[in-house]
């Protein structure tokens, strides 16, 4: 049709061939789906973009005004008083029991699932429990901690005043909510790192156990840390789970000396700490705004991290 | 050790390959060590169930039956109505799948299809930190600013600040990222060969993307349905924080109204006081609403790895 023409001579044979195919007409419905679905992400991120807005200009101003006192002052009835100092050290605590207990479990159960397992009916078993695992809701994650460590092991756990709602408790429990996500994202870090990699090692007449230590754990580290890190970052987010087995909203004092003793004692954590608030008169939205920038800005520092370290070294077989 | 006369050279057999006994020992020990921490898990689910069975089933066996037909729930004064929770649930979670369905799928189908390389590394990233935004902020977000500006808009005459159609919309934020990377996995997994056929044929991309890869995918995109679906019914925060009715609630299927749902009813007993643990069946009523929210969720989550594992055979 038009391939004669001078202008279209500068155009790309492409764009020729799919104007003579569109036959010269603008194709509206192409262009109205694109737009639409431009519009959707826009708007998902302009959601994310809005939230972020309100949180901060009505954080920032109380954190400002308020500043270290904010970060440090225990649990208080009156909003002037009340800080997350307790919250933050309860909820960097509950982290420790990640790192602790969930990093080595998991990681662990993910080499034998993806090094030494053979497929047995026992391998798809544990693979099948961690799948749904993962998708239990927090809260049950909460109804099990209430059960086992609050009620049935309270009088180890968290005897006396606390009357089981120790941090123990808590750390607990949270260390087996991330456990799943733990060993996945382990396991899928592992599953990337190619067979030939582990026949050299076998091949050199390494053991089992020295493949995976040092060829490897060495390869997966970066896939490992990702989902070590973003199991964390969930492990400061959750909540529900935490009022359940007992984290304390109001407030409370803390005077343990012995390292046993704070692990027997009450607690908080920040995102309870912001539940708690939002439920106050709204003389406490200034704090609530000002804790949720505190939780936002750790969260994006640690996601950042994590995409960070990804990015930075993926590795493409 | 000159001059070595000519042997022939040793036969080896299985032992001299087996290595020393410290370093069978050693493998043993990282062995076991491995295995076990991969039980746990079947320890942890094994304690779940019986968890939630055992109070569950104290609950069914002391509660008046009639009660669990009630017209409201309400724990503390004995009025425990299923419907009620169960209903309020199922309304969050559909308000839920209105919002997160659209967003999640067309942010997928752009990501997928449309998105240059540049565009998705950006967006990607930025997508799983609103994943990673805690439920609380969100219920906060959902009870301070979508209540008063969207809900009052859409419920004229809504007084209360807090109602289910906020928490709804709130869980609908809260599932897109989910739902939008579990679609976009499946579609982007679709193989380059079937849209160049399309193309080879003169289909545009609006069509390529319509009629090829959305059909190729679908049981991705139900299974990313599913799971936002799943998410929705177990989200506690921002259900907790924005649909009103912390005590308890009658029946509603309002969405302009406070509404109750399994997850809150939970946390509601449980900072409701500090008495959950002793009077009436409060505590174990606790349990028979999780043993109730573990089934739905774990149904729903294995429909949705048999749609996944659909995908997986077909390429």
């Amino acid at each position: 049709m038009a391939v004669s023409t001078p202008r279209a001579q500068a155009l790309s044979g492409a764009e020729v061939v799919r104007r003579s195919l569109e036959g010269g007409r603008t194709d509206w419905r192409s262009i109205g789906f694109e737009s639409l679905l431009v519009g959707l992400l826009v708007l998902t991120l302009g959601i994310l973009a809005w939230l972020l807005v309100v949180v901060f200009v009505n954080g920032i101003p109380v954190l400002a005004e308020r500043g270290t006192d904010f970060l440090t002052s225990p649990l208080a009835a009156r909003p002037a008083e009340a800080g997350v100092g307790q919250a933050i050290t309860g909820s960097l605590w509950l982290m420790a029991f990640v790192v602790v207990l969930s990093f080595p479990l998991g990681i662990g159960a993910a080499v034998y699932l993806e090094e030494y397992a053979r497929d047995t009916w026992f391998t798809r078993l544990i693979n099948t429990v961690v799948r749904n695992l993962a998708g239990v809701p927090s809260i049950v994650y909460g109804l099990l901690g209430l059960a086992v460590f609050v009620v049935a092991l309270g009088d180890i756990l968290g005897p006396g005043s606390t009357s089981g709602r120790s941090l123990l408790a808590g750390g607990l429990t949270m260390a087996i909510l991330v456990l799943p996500i733990v060993i996945i994202t382990s396991g899928e870090a592992l599953r990337a790192v190619p067979g030939s990699i582990r026949e050299a090692a076998f091949g050199v007449g390494a053991t089992r156990w020295e493949v995976v230590r040092s060829h490897v754990l060495p390869y997966a580290a970066p896939g490992i840390f990702t989902g070590t890190i973003l199991s964390m970052a969930r492990a400061f987010g959750e909540t529900a789970p935490l009022i359940l087995v007992g984290a304390v909203i109001g407030g409370f004092n803390v005077e343990y000396d012995s390292f046993i003793g704070i692990l027997q004692g009450r607690y908080t954590a920040l995102p309870t700490t912001v539940y708690d608030w939002a439920r106050k008169p709204p003389s406490f939205s200034g704090n609530v705004y000002a804790a949720i920038v505190v939780l936002i800005v750790v969260l994006l520092l640690v996601n950042a991290l994590a995409i960070y370290l990804r990015n930075r070294f993926e590795r493409r077989w | 050790m000159t001059a070595v006369p000519a042997q022939p050279p040793p036969r080896l057999s299985v032992a001299d390959l087996r290595g020393s006994a410290g370093r069978r020992r050693r493998e043993l020990a990282v062995r076991s060590f491995f295995l076990a921490a991969a039980s746990i898990s079947i320890l942890i689910s094994f304690l779940i169930i019986a968890s939630l069975a055992g109070e569950a089933f104290n609950f069914i066996t002391q509660v008046d039956l009639a009660l669990l037909f009630e017209r409201g729930w309400f724990p503390r004064r004995d009025l425990y109505s299923i419907q009620t929770i169960v209903g309020g649930t199922l309304v969050v979670a559909g308000i839920g799948m209105l919002v997160a369905t659209p967003l999640g799928l067309g942010a997928a189908i752009y990501l997928s299809e449309y998105a240059s390389p540049r565009v998705r590394r950006t967006v990607k990233p930025i997508l799983e930190i609103l994943a990673g935004i805690p439920s609380v902020v969100l219920g906060y977000f959902a009870l301070q600013v979508l209540s008063p500006t969207l809900v009052d808009a859409a419920c004229p005459g809504a007084t209360n600040p807090s109602n289910i159609a906020a928490a709804g919309i709130g869980v609908g934020i809260l599932i897109t990222p989910l739902v939008a990377s579990v679609a976009e996995d499946a579609m982007y997994a679709v193989p380059r060969s079937l849209r160049e056929a399309a193309y080879g044929l003169g289909a545009r991309k609006r069509t390529t993307s319509l009629r090829i890869v959305l059909p190729a995918a679908i049981s991705g995109i139900v299974a990313a349905l599913i799971l936002g679906l799943s998410r929705g019914i177990g989200e506690t925060m921002v259900v907790s924080i924005a649909a009103g009715a912390t005590g308890g609630s009658l029946f509603t299927l309002n969405p302009c109204e406070p509404g109750q749902t399994m997850t809150a009813a939970m946390t509601a007993l449980a900072t409701g006081s500090d008495q959950v643990r002793g009077a009436s069946l409060a505590f174990p009523s606790l349990f028979f609403v999780g043993l109730l929210l573990f089934v739905f969720t774990l149904t729903l989550n294995l429909f949705a790895d048999r749609f996944v594992r659909r995908v997986r055979i077909s390429y």
